[in-house]
């Protein structure tokens, strides 16, 4: 039925085209750094009155300091507003607020942060090495958890081709968010760097969970003649369900928060899931075919 | 092979323990029976503000900056308190070789408020004392021109006879002239100190004092005395703040995300129960006690440590459960492979835990690399995710394999063979 040695060239392609398409998403469009990552100021009010609307709020923010420059004002789903400062300056947010609740009344402040740029790009260079360390970690425990099959199989190669998925899981999730920046403005926060984290974490599971099948096949058929595809194949048939299982619980779980979760959470948890449905098809389609086909030549 | 009564006895102090820990868990059932223990709420849930403030350190010598950056904290740290916030948070926290001062007020009412008098330099000043005729002596303070602002640096010396711990300030040259003025005309009174409005010192003049050197020798221990220098450096070299960050999260909108956080987490964990019972039948069964067992033990862990539970945090425990059961489907799959190559029940059982295991521990050791790489790499709102993901893989690890198998051992009979 499952033949992801002989069918290899088609997942791989399949893999190729995702992973390129996001690289060429993510660079052409551009991943939008969220206020965390590049400073700034991020407000959420709502009214007690129901009947403002964005275009007036906009109004009597420009209207209270026309000097302060340009402010951003989105309408939530839950009838809030997101409004986007340049400034950090607290005294630019009181006289905003006391601007706004003489134009419309009541006001309550759900949320303001405010982050200076020092911050931002501090974090930045911290998100970079986390990702990096993580995969260099994961790839050379890997290499070293399989340390004692390196026939035929050299361990580090295990650790590679580990690598290259989790590289693979990564890359989609932030060519889907380049996306969703482009189109509906959403940005790239510390959250989204923990998700990709996370996503690697999870991802990794069911490789390891391959690859334990091959290392132990391996052993078993040691001195036969049977052909590597073949075993890889057999491996990946044996572990299947499993591979799916563990993921289909997981999604459950993310299904459940995407849907009845905070909203503050919405795009941690879409993150997360794009990571985890590749991660599952990375693990199976595409970790198998690689040590294969690297082994072969 | 151990012993039926064993692994009973076992597995009712498991149970016990998981529903002791639930109780321990549950906040309202708790309150009934024990005052201490309580949840700690982070500040996106419970509502509050937090203030991140930058020191500038460029003007204080690197000897001096470990005492001007605790003076600084312990100053605004009192200033703080005088909000009525109940447990405030004040706290340093270097990166990248800068030091920042953070500020974390729970339920504040006034932010604006609480920042401008944050953002007050700490003052330190100098009185003179009289004592009013009548023998009551209350005393009098005048206020001088001699404050904070004049003073270069303290440190801790100690007496050359009495080896008893003092102060030396050294004022400049505008405050060594006040200073020589003040004590002349106070020699053999006392001279009173105030810091932020407050008396902390009152030691007597003993001559005047010219060259700006002042010692104060009150009677410091070595603790006092090295808290007065702090606060000496603290006002004498100004290391200003600025307000680098600032969250106020108001606590309607806390308490919203908390609610759909907890009945997500509750839905997805039944979610997962009726996976593991509808694709595994009887195993699953046992998978979903564990499950269960699973997440009272672990929320009381958290409780315990205590880890400050944020919306990350809680996030980062909801996808725990759905991986806890990870080591359960493994093992379950295993069994029904060496079912099928004829083993019975008990034995496809067992052999189904030993040869899942390499995979079970290598992919959670995984999963644990990347929690510890997070909790180093990033600050405190993603430290709660990082560090309840890791205690939750821990926890699962136990659940899914030592309470699984013990009911299973228990409740599957040796000598049952499956068709």
């Amino acid at each position: 039925m499952l033949d992801v040695i002989g069918k290899r060239k088609y997942f791989l392609g399949f893999s190729g085209l995702m992973v390129l398409a996001s690289w060429i998403l993510a660079v052409t469009l551009g991943l939008r750094p969220g206020i965390d990552l590049k400073g700034g100021t991020e407000w959420q009010i709502s009214f007690s009155k129901n009947d403002v609307t964005e275009s007036a709020v906009r109004t009597a923010l420009k209207n209270a300091m026309p000097e302060a420059g340009e402010t951003n004002v989105k309408r939530a789903g839950d009838g809030s507003f997101l409004i986007r400062l340049p400034g950090l300056d607290e005294e630019v947010h009181q006289k905003y607020a006391e601007a706004l609740k003489k134009d419309f009344g009541d006001l309550t402040e759900k949320n303001y942060s405010s982050i200076g740029p020092a911050i931002g790009s501090e974090l930045k260079n911290k998100a970079i090495w986390a990702v990096a360390l993580v995969l260099v970690g994961i790839s050379l425990f890997i290499a070293w958890a399989f340390r004692k099959v390196s026939e035929p199989v050299k361990s580090w190669k295990y650790g590679v081709v580990t690598l290259l998925t989790l590289v693979h899981d990564v890359s989609i999730p932030a060519g889907l968010l380049a996306v969703l920046g482009y189109w509906q403005g959403i940005e790239i926060d510390t959250n989204f760097i923990v998700a990709l984290l996370v996503v690697m974490g999870f991802s990794v599971h069911d490789t390891i969970v391959v690859f334990d099948r091959i290392r132990e096949n391996l052993t078993i058929n040691r001195g036969k003649k049977i052909e590597l595809g073949e075993i890889i194949n057999y491996s990946v048939k044996e572990t299947f369900a499993r591979s799916i299982n563990t993921t289909l619980t997981l999604i459950l779980v993310l299904l459940v928060l995407l849907v009845f979760g905070p909203p503050s959470l919405f795009y941690f948890i879409l993150t997360i899931l794009t990571g985890t449905i590749f991660g599952t098809y990375s693990s199976i389609f595409v970790a198998s075919p690689l040590l294969f086909l690297w082994q072969k030549r | 092979m151990v012993s039926k009564k064993r692994l009973v006895a076992v597995l009712i102090f498991l149970v016990a323990l998981s529903v002791g820990a639930a109780v321990f868990d549950y906040e309202p059932l708790w309150q009934k029976i024990s005052s201490g223990g309580q949840w700690k709420l982070g500040l996106d849930l419970a509502g509050g503000s937090l203030l991140t403030y930058e020191m500038d350190l460029s003007k204080v010598a690197p000897a001096d900056q470990n005492s001007v950056v605790t003076g600084l904290r312990d100053v605004i740290e009192k200033r703080v308190n005088l909000f009525g916030v109940s447990e405030p948070r004040v706290y340093n926290e270097t990166s990248g070789g800068k030091t920042r001062l953070v500020v974390e007020l729970a339920g504040i009412k006034d932010v604006n408020q609480a920042i401008k008098e944050i953002g007050a330099t700490p003052f330190l000043d100098f009185r003179e004392v009289t004592q009013t005729a009548d023998a009551t002596s209350t005393l009098k303070f005048i206020s001088t021109p001699l404050n904070g602002r004049y003073i270069t640096s303290a440190q801790l010396n100690f007496g050359s006879v009495t080896r008893e711990p003092q102060v030396d300030l050294q004022f400049n040259d505008e405050g060594a002239k006040i200073f020589a003025e003040l004590t002349e005309k106070n020699v053999g009174r006392p001279l009173a100190i105030f810091l932020d409005e407050q008396l902390i010192e009152m030691p007597t003049v003993r001559e005047k004092i010219t060259g700006g050197k002042a010692q104060i020798s009150g009677n410091f221990t070595i603790d006092s005395a090295k808290q007065l220098i702090e606060r000496f450096n603290a006002g004498a070299l100004p290391a200003p703040i600025t307000l680098i960050n600032q969250q106020t999260i108001s606590a309607d909108f806390g308490k919203e995300a908390f609610d759909k956080a907890v009945f997500a987490g509750f839905l997805g964990m039944l979610a997962v129960i009726l996976f593991m019972i509808i694709y595994y039948r009887q195993l699953g069964i046992f998978a979903a006690f564990a499950l269960v067992m699973y997440a009272a033990l672990t929320l009381a862990v958290f409780k315990i440590v205590p880890i400050t539970m944020t919306l990350s945090g809680i996030a980062g425990f909801i996808l725990s459960i759905g991986m806890a059961v990870d080591a359960n489907i493994l093992v379950f799959e295993r069994t029904k492979e060496e079912t099928k190559k004829g083993l019975s029940h008990y034995s496809a059982i067992e052999e189904g835990f030993r040869r899942a295991w390499t995979s079970i521990r290598d992919s959670n050791i995984s999963t644990m690399i990347t929690a510890a790489v997070l909790y180093y790499f990033t600050s405190s709102f993603v430290r709660g995710f990082a560090l309840t993901l890791f205690i939750g893989v821990l926890v699962s690890m136990f659940s899914a394999i030592t309470i699984t198998r013990t009911m299973l051992r228990i409740f599957i009979g040796r000598d049952e063979i499956k068709k």
